[in-house]
C-alpha cells in the first residue's frame, strides 16, 4: 500500500463523492425502500416515527418544565425542537457507522461510487426527519416565533447539518468498517449524549459550567437551527463553530477518503 | 470498442481479528485458497491475485479455471470494478455486465415491478430505458399478475426467473459470469439458455469462471488457469 497521497487518488476521491451525489435515483430508491420496509403493512407507516417522537415530547416537555421550574409554553417548544433535532443528529451519527458495513454485498460485487452508500444513509435520516418535523411545525403554531428573516437561517442550518453528515458518514463509515468496535463505542456515547447536550435543559442553567456545552459540537449544530425558532435570533458564535467544523471536517475527510477509498471493499 | 488490460494486478485481503503469532514469518500453501502471508505491518493477508497480467480483446471468450479459492471470482470482481488492485493496474473499456450475483439488490418486500426499476438503476439504466424494457422483462419472466406482488410471495424459482430476466435484459460489451447461469424448469430453462446465448454472442468479450470442463470447452476460445492467485497457463486450447 502506497503511503504518499498521489494526485489521481485525490481526484478519484472527488469523483467518487460527485458521482455518488449524482446518483439521485438509486439513493432515493434505496433509502425510501428501507423506510417502507420497516413499516410495511402497518397502517400509519412512517408516521409512527412522528407519533413516537410526539409521545416523547408530550411526556418530557411538561415534566422537565416542572422539574426545572420553567414556563411551560416556551420550554415545551424548546424541548420539541431540540428533541426532533437530536433524533436527526443521533440517527445520522449512529447509522453513518453502518454506511459501508450494511452495503457489503453491493460494494464487493458492483462498481458503484462508495459515497452513494453514505448519501443513502443521510437521505434516509432526512426523510425520517421530515416526518418528525411535523411535530416542530405543530408546536410552532401554538407558540409562533417572531416572523423574520432569521427563520431562513434555521433552514440553512439544517442544510449545513446534512452537508456535514456526509463527511461524518464517510469518516465514520471507513473507521467502522476497519475497526468494528467503533459503532458500539459511538452508540454508547450517543445514549448519554441526549442528557449531556442542552436539549432537556438550557445552557444558562449551567452557570459557571457553560463551557461544558460550548465544547460540544452537537450543541452548536443545534443552536444554529434552534435559536431563531426560539426567537433568540441568529447565534453568531455557533455559526462560526459550525463553519470551522465544516471546513476542517471536509478537508480531513477528503484526505482520508483519497488515501483509503480503494481499501474499503477489503475491510468489509 | 471493448478491451481489458491488466498489468501486474495484485489483490490482497487483510484478515483482521486473527491472532497473527502463528502465521508470523510463515507462508502457508494449501491445495486451495490464496497464499497466506503477512504484510509489512504483520497483518495476515490473503494474496488472492498475484501479479496477474493479461489483455482481453474483442472476440475473446475467456474461461477462468482453477480450484476453489484460486482467484477466479476475485479476478471477476476486479474486472467488474468492485475491487481495485493493491498494486498494478487494470483498464477496462466498454460497458460491463457483471452477472456475478443476479439477485443482488432485490428487495423481497418490494413488488417485482418495483424491483425491476431498482435493479435496472443499479445496472446503470435510466428511467426511460427501463420503461422501454419493463414489458419485455415482465413477459420474459412469465410471472403474470405476480409482478405486482411483493417478492416475498414468490417461490425461489419465480424469483430467479425475474432476476434472470432483468440481468439479461440488455447487451453489454463485456460479460462477466461466475458459473454459467441456468434457471427455471425445463421449458423456461430452454428459453433462458437461448437468451443467455444471444447475450454472450452479442458481447465482444466474455469472461466465464467455471468448473465445468465440457461447458468451457464448448463456449470458450481462451483458457486461463489460476493457481493460488497466479496465472499458470494462458492458452487457446484447454489445458490437459
Amino acid at each position: 500500500m502506497s503511503t504518499a497521497l498521489s494526485r489521481p487518488a485525490l481526484a478519484s476521491a472527488f469523483l467518487d463523492v460527485g458521482q455518488g451525489l449524482l446518483q439521485v435515483r438509486i439513493w432515493h430508491m434505496l433509502a425510501w425502500q428501507e423506510i417502507q420496509q420497516r413499516y410495511r403493512r402497518s397502517i400509519l407507516g412512517p408516521f409512527w416515527l412522528t407519533i413516537s417522537t410526539g409521545c416523547m415530547v408530550a411526556g418530557m416537555g411538561p415534566l422537565y418544565s416542572k422539574l426545572l421550574n420553567q414556563p411551560l409554553g416556551i420550554f415545551f417548544t424548546y424541548i420539541a425542537v431540540g428533541f426532533v433535532l437530536w433524533q436527526l443528529i443521533a440517527g445520522l451519527i449512529s447509522d453513518c457507522c453502518q454506511s459501508f458495513i450494511s452495503a457489503e454485498s453491493y460494494i464487493s460485487q458492483m462498481k458503484l461510487p462508495l459515497t452513494l452508500h453514505v448519501v443513502r444513509v443521510v437521505w434516509r435520516n432526512t426523510l425520517m426527519f421530515a416526518h418528525n418535523s411535523v411535530i416542530v411545525f405543530a408546536v410552532l403554531v401554538f407558540s409562533p416565533p417572531p416572523f423574520d428573516s432569521s427563520l431562513l437561517t434555521s433552514i440553512a442550518g439544517v442544510v449545513v447539518l446534512l452537508f456535514n453528515a456526509l463527511w461524518v458518514g464517510l469518516v465514520m463509515g471507513m473507521l467502522s468498517a476497519r475497526f468494528r468496535d467503533i459503532p458500539q463505542f459511538v452508540n454508547s456515547i450517543l445514549q448519554v449524549g441526549l442528557f449531556l447536550t442542552p436539549i432537556l435543559w438550557k445552557i444558562e442553567m449551567l452557570g459557571d459550567w457553560r463551557w461544558f456545552a460550548l465544547i460540544n459540537p452537537i450543541y452548536h449544530f443545534m443552536e444554529v437551527i434552534r435559536s431563531p425558532l426560539m426567537g433568540a435570533g441568529i447565534s453568531g458564535q455557533s455559526w462560526a463553530v459550525v463553519g470551522v467544523i465544516t471546513l476542517l471536517g471536509w478537508t480531513v475527510t477528503m484526505y482520508a477518503f483519497a488515501k483509503f477509498r480503494a481499501r474499503i471493499p477489503f475491510w468489509i | 470498442m471493448a478491451l481489458a488490460i491488466a498489468r501486474d494486478v495484485v489483490v490482497e485481503f487483510p484478515v483482521y481479528g486473527r491472532r497473527q503469532q502463528s502465521l508470523k514469518r510463515s507462508v502457508l500453501r494449501a491445495a486451495t485458497g490464496g497464499i497466506l502471508a503477512t504484510d509489512s505491518r504483520d497483518h495476515v493477508v490473503i494474496r488472492a491475485l498475484d501479479k496477474v497480467s493479461f489483455e482481453f480483446n474483442e472476440g475473446d471468450r475467456v474461461a477462468l479455471i482453477g480450484h476453489n479459492g484460486s482467484g477466479k471470482s476475485t479476478l471477476l470482481r476486479v474486472l467488474a470494478g468492485a475491487y481495485e488492485p493493491v498494486t498494478g493496474s487494470i483498464e477496462v473499456q466498454g460497458s460491463v455486465a457483471a452477472m456475478l450475483s443476479i439477485t443482488l439488490g432485490l428487495n423481497t418486500e418490494a413488488t417485482g415491478y418495483e424491483n425491476i426499476f431498482l435493479r435496472a438503476a443499479l445496472m446503470g439504466l435510466s428511467k426511460i430505458q427501463t420503461r422501454d424494457l419493463v414489458d419485455d422483462i415482465c413477459d420474459f419472466a412469465e410471472l403474470g399478475d405476480y409482478i405486482q406482488m411483493p417478492m416475498r410471495t414468490y417461490s425461489s424459482g419465480m424469483l430467479m426467473r425475474l432476476a434472470f430476466a432483468i440481468s439479461t435484459s440488455v447487451s453489454s460489451d463485456i460479460l462477466l459470469m461466475d458459473e454459467w447461469l441456468s434457471v427455471g424448469d425445463a421449458s423456461f430453462g430452454e428459453k433462458a439458455a437461448r437468451r443467455l446465448k444471444s447475450r454472450v454472442d452479442d458481447a465482444k468479450i466474455m469472461v466465464l469462471a467455471s468448473h465445468d470442463m465440457g461447458l468451457v470447452q464448448r463456449s470458450c476460445n481462451r483458457f486461463i488457469t489460476l493457481e493460488h492467485g497466479l496465472i499458470v497457463s494462458d492458452s487457446t486450447s484447454y489445458p490437459t
